[in-house]
């Protein structure tokens, strides 16, 4: 043992940097799981110490009605101490610059949070809103309008001055102000402002802490009747804790499945690159068998480097780790609800470490076997096949199952599901192999259809591509699928925006308003006239619930154990609409349409669309009784409509025939189409100053948000994917270095027999410029195939991306491989032939 | 077996199979060497030379016939037996030196001493250097050295183990008249210090001639053998 570790030192001498170029390979693999693991280790703990935090208070008991009397008396004795929040949706108003934005106003009342910080600059300004008329800001909104503390801001009918911004809120996550940004005010001033009146849509929520030591699920589980009763949902630690567990879970195998897509390139790297190294070694490994080394012995010296190299590549890989794992509070900011001490999670880091040499070792494996059966003679006899056989090592075979094995078996654990991980196992599989064969093809492509009469050293350089001892398809598997990945994310993005701003293009509407009250549409109408603006549509929106179906109460449903209709379907507020026609998002199924009936023709036809008729297990002809805010109506599935819900325009689950639902309490949607965006703002404006209760909501305003949201998220997937790409582009360097003496020989032969300088480097480069070329496009044909599938079969949006990612994808691949290309043989065409070549021995 | 015999191929055959042909390059070989006697091995390119020296020498295996090493059958061992006896047995010299490039001349001259677990390999390693004349270059690559002191490296090599047989293959094939001279002269005085035997392949009729018997073979048969003694 020691003569194996002593000749597998003074054998390595010679190619000690190259060994430890082909190690860093791997480097990004187990760097990205090392991070994830450990990050991830820190959210546990993080969850774990903060968990009160993260609801801010014990309990929180919510309802999306007023509380009844009853209800309040219920939740009055619960706890020591309680907050109350109340939330909507309505216009923020600027009276300095004449601004307005739709928000989440929450009216705030007590000493919420009781757990956790709720984080404001100046520190102090939650305190304000006890003193009377003050307000928070999300700091960015206040970027976004320049609005500065000490500013007045409308909000309904009443002013408050802006005292600060407001920078965390106890269990939220940053991205929740992009999507509707957060207002404060107190409690006591929202009636004032005049836009809440009884059945407005609001969410009421109650915050109580209890003693410590109180067993809080179990008194939810008492209540749990009378919760059910009034409608009432909870919120404890404990379930939030779990819920944020599990979707903290999720982003994790995400990552981590990214981060082992990134070692498993990296290993093939290795491996390929440990076979040409192995080849090279044949000879000595024949020398030293004549010499009477037994097999065991020689392939214990090759077994001993692949084992340093899976070393040093692991270790300098967990040392990445530990620093990136600095950066992903940063990269996550956005989307973690608390803080995040950042602490080495040793346990992480030899994991990460074990699985990257253990998948780095099986690799370097297969190439290695070859060692055992070197026939010593080929120390008297040259070109001896010394791979004699190779297919029917079983030994080869037991890797290969090792490799299969790991690879299913990470999957299923990462994933925690056989299915998925078989799922995730097998789409990697079709993606190497489709990347291997359109490497493959485009290869055959170059040999068999290279023009003769081209130029030598293109010739040269493109035949390089597909002779002996090329590397082309291991290129095209690493760079192929880093291309593949990043631009997949790039072209859904754009599939995704797109479609959103097709909404805004043509007839469709650009701007809707909400909570028109009856004696608002003509005024509305009126303005919308002044501007020659279109009243596109005129929805009126009544809200209900659903008391029985088919003659069985909502109540006994909920209650029966062996239910199949899901829970939020029973005890949603279902906003229903009655008009004459169908709309042009809706088309019939089966029944008949009926636009109009008599008052006294109860029970009244509707229209049910499917999906929620699917969920009801409801038919035509079943009966549904609703709860018309105090009125019972008795109705009857007439038809079932499909609803095309990628169309932004108001579309419902249940659509009532006009004759019924006139004299009840509702409130409107009217939908226009701005031409310009001066138009827009200027009707926005015009909107608010008006009609303080009206939410306006400015397309072009969602358009930006979702695009901000998609950004951010395609950021975080985009930074886990430059692993896949970093590593190819470390396999891009030692797969040069070790073509390198190959290449070096036939440099030096060309120049002998009189290619100058720049021919030889016009080879080089047309060779990485092909590589780099070939793998982009390998990589951009998969990743527009991918996003077309996307787009069809997940999204279901047309597909019609620019193609111009595509083309910046295959530049900056080739772009890309010459620079590592030419980097990595840098030098080589300056020194002596002669001693390029002893130096390489 | 007879007394003092270290080689003894017994009708010894060699057929490779090439697609669905059959080729022999060796037929039914017999003969056999005395400790410490010299012999070669003649013929023109393809005659079975390498062949012979190959299965005589434990590195491949005849397809049919039997090899003895100082009486021990290596048809029925498997690769590694042979490699124990060709590291307690056998020393060889090869027409391209064939050095470990990654190590030293010392190095290189210790490997297979320290292959039998011997740790003491340095001091008799660096005797053989000074004795072949390279006591000055222990510490070289062979990039580092010439044809002939590579070859002389070689040598030492061959010698370390004590070999009661020593295989050449073509020793001098790769160098000038001069050198070649220089090597032969110190591999018979170190074959005939340590009392090895020594079998050697060569083209050179002259390097033949200062062994005892001389093979010649043609198509794998073996058409003479001539017993010399011009030394």
């Amino acid at each position: 043992m020691n003569w194996i570790l002593t000749m597998a030192w003074r054998d390595s001498r010679s190619s000690r940097k190259r060994l430890v170029l082909f190690s860093l390979a791997i480097i990004f693999g187990v760097g990205a799981l090392v991070a994830i693991r450990s990050f991830g280790h820190n959210l546990e703990s993080a969850i774990e110490e903060q968990s009160k935090a993260l609801v801010g208070a014990d309990l929180v008991v919510g309802s999306r009605q007023f509380f009844t009397e009853e209800m309040a008396a219920l939740i009055a004795p619960l706890g020591t101490r309680q907050a109350r929040e109340v939330s909507f949706s309505s216009m923020v108003y600027f009276p300095k610059t004449e601004e307005s934005r739709l928000v989440q106003v929450r009216g705030l009342e007590g000493e919420f949070p009781f757990y956790g910080e709720f984080v404001t600059a100046p520190a102090d300004a939650k305190e304000r809103l006890a003193e009377g008329n003050f307000l928070l800001m999300e700091e960015s909104m206040m970027l976004q309008f320049g609005a500065a503390i000490g500013d007045v801001v409308r909000i309904g009918s009443e002013t408050f001055e802006l005292a600060g911004a407001i920078r965390r809120v106890p269990g939220e996550m940053a991205a929740v102000g992009l999507l509707a940004p957060r207002v404060y005010i107190p409690l006591a001033a929202i009636e004032a402002t005049g836009l809440l009146q009884y059945g407005s849509v609001a969410r009421h929520k109650v915050f109580i802490e209890f003693p410590s030591g109180t067993d809080v699920p179990a008194l939810v589980e008492t209540l749990r009747p009378k919760l059910r009763e009034f409608r009432l949902w909870t919120e404890t630690v404990e379930r939030r804790q779990a819920d944020l567990g599990r979707t903290m879970e999720y982003m994790q195998t995400f990552f981590q499945l990214v981060g082992f897509v990134a070692l498993l390139l990296g290993s093939i790297g290795v491996a390929s690159a440990v076979h040409v190294y192995v080849k090279r070694k044949i000879d000595t490994a024949a020398v030293l068998r004549c010499l009477g080394a037994s097999a065991r012995q020689a392939f214990g010296i090759y077994l001993v480097q692949g084992m340093a190299l899976g070393l040093v590549g692991a270790a300098a890989g967990a040392v990445l780790g530990v620093a990136l794992q600095m950066f992903f509070p940063l990269l996550l900011r956005e989307f973690l609800p608390f803080e995040v001490n950042i602490f080495v999670s040793w346990k992480s880091v030899w994991e990460g470490f074990g699985v990257g040499f253990a998948i780095c070792l099986v690799f370097t494996l297969l190439p290695l076997l070859a060692v055992r059966r070197v026939s010593p003679l080929r120390a008297i006899r040259r070109g001896e096949i010394f791979e004699k056989n190779r297919r029917r090592d079983p030994l080869r075979w037991i890797v290969y199952g090792l490799i299969g094995a790991g690879v299913v078996g990470f999957s299923i654990l990462q994933t925690g599901s056989v299915k998925a991980g078989l799922g995730f196992a097998g789409g990697l599989a079709v993606a190497f192999v489709a990347l291997a064969l359109v490497a493959w093809l485009i290869i055959s492509a170059v040999k068999r259809f290279l023009p003769r009469k081209w130029p030598y050293v293109w010739r040269q350089g493109l035949a390089n591509l597909h002779r002996p001892e090329n590397r082309t398809v291991l290129l095209m598997l690493a760079l192929g699928l880093g291309t593949f990945l990043i631009l997949t994310l790039y072209l859904s993005r754009d599939v995704l925006l797109q479609q959103v701003t097709m909404m805004g293009e043509g007839e469709q509407p650009t701007m809707a308003f909400f909570d028109v009250q009856d004696d608002q549409r003509d005024e509305i109408a009126d303005l919308l006239g002044e501007m020659n603006l279109p009243v596109l549509q005129d929805v009126p929106i009544v809200t209900m619930r659903l008391t029985a179906v088919n003659g069985r109460s909502v109540s006994d449903l909920i209650r029966e154990s062996s239910r199949t209709i899901p829970d939020w379907v029973l005890r949603r507020e279902y906003r229903s609409t009655y008009r004459s026609h169908l709309v042009s998002t809706e088309r019939i199924l089966s029944g008949t349409w009926t636009g109009r009936v008599d008052p006294d023709d109860e029970p009244y036809p509707v229209s049910v669309e499917k999906g929620i008729a699917e969920d009801l297990g409801l038919s035509l002809g079943d009966t549904i009784t609703f709860d018309v805010q105090g009125v019972p109506i008795e109705t009857v599935i007439g038809s079932i409509r499909n609803v095309d819900w990628q169309r932004v325009q108001p579309n419902f689950f249940v659509v009532f025939p006009e004759g019924v639902l006139e004299p009840a309490p509702k409130f409107h949607v009217i939908v226009t189409r701005t031409e310009t965006d001066e138009q827009a703002a200027m009707l926005q404006k015009v909107a608010v100053q008006r009609f303080s209760n009206i939410s306006v909501i400015d397309l072009s305003l969602i358009l930006d948000t979702l695009d901000s949201i998609v950004g951010k998220i395609a950021f975080v997937i985009r930074f886990m994917a430059m692993f896949t790409v970093a590593t190819g582009v470390m396999v891009l360097a030692a797969a040069v270095a070790t073509s390198r003496y190959q290449r070096m020989q036939e440099s030096i032969l060309l120049r002998t027999l009189g290619a100058s300088r720049g021919q030889v480097e016009k080879i080089m480069l047309i060779e990485y410029l092909c590589l780099g070329t070939f793998a982009g496009l390998t990589g951009a044909l998969l990743a527009v195939g991918a996003a077309w599938g996307l787009a069809a079969f997940a999204f279901k949006v047309p597909f019609a991306p620019s193609m111009l990612s595509p083309v910046i994808a295959v530049v900056a691949s080739a772009g890309v491989t010459v620079l590592v290309g030419l980097i990595s043989s840098r030098g080589a065409l300056d020194q002596p032939p002669l001693e390029v070549l002893r130096a390489e021995g | 077996m007879s007394e003092g015999i270290i080689l003894q191929a017994d009708r010894v055959s060699k057929t490779y199979r090439s697609g669905s042909h059959f080729l022999t390059v060796l037929k039914e070989l017999t003969f056999s060497l005395r400790e410490g006697a010299t012999c070669s091995i003649v013929g023109p390119s393809g005659s079975g030379k390498t062949t012979l020296l190959g299965l005589c020498a434990g590195l491949d295996q005849a397809s049919s016939g039997s090899v003895r090493i100082a009486g021990r059958d290596l048809g029925p061992m498997n690769e590694d037996q042979r490699a124990a006896v060709r590291n307690e047995l056998v020393g060889f010299v090869f027409q391209n030196f064939q050095l470990i490039p990654t190590l030293t001349a010392l190095e290189n001259v210790m490997v297979p001493m320290e292959l039998r677990g011997n740790r003491n390999a340095r001091r008799p390693a660096v005797e053989l250097l000074k004795r072949v004349g390279l006591g000055e270059r222990l510490d070289h690559y062979p990039v580092q050295l010439s044809g002939g002191e590579q070859q002389r490296v070689a040598l030492a090599r061959a010698f370390i183990n004590r070999p009661r047989i020593l295989f050449a293959d073509e020793p001098t094939g790769n160098l000038d008249p001069e050198t070649s001279e220089r090597i032969i002269d110190i591999l018979f005085e170190l074959n005939r210090e340590a009392g090895t035997a020594l079998v050697l392949v060569t083209h050179d009729l002259d390097l033949a001639r200062r062994t005892e018997r001389t093979i010649r073979l043609k198509n794998g048969v073996m058409v003479e053998e001539e017993a010399l003694a011009t030394r």
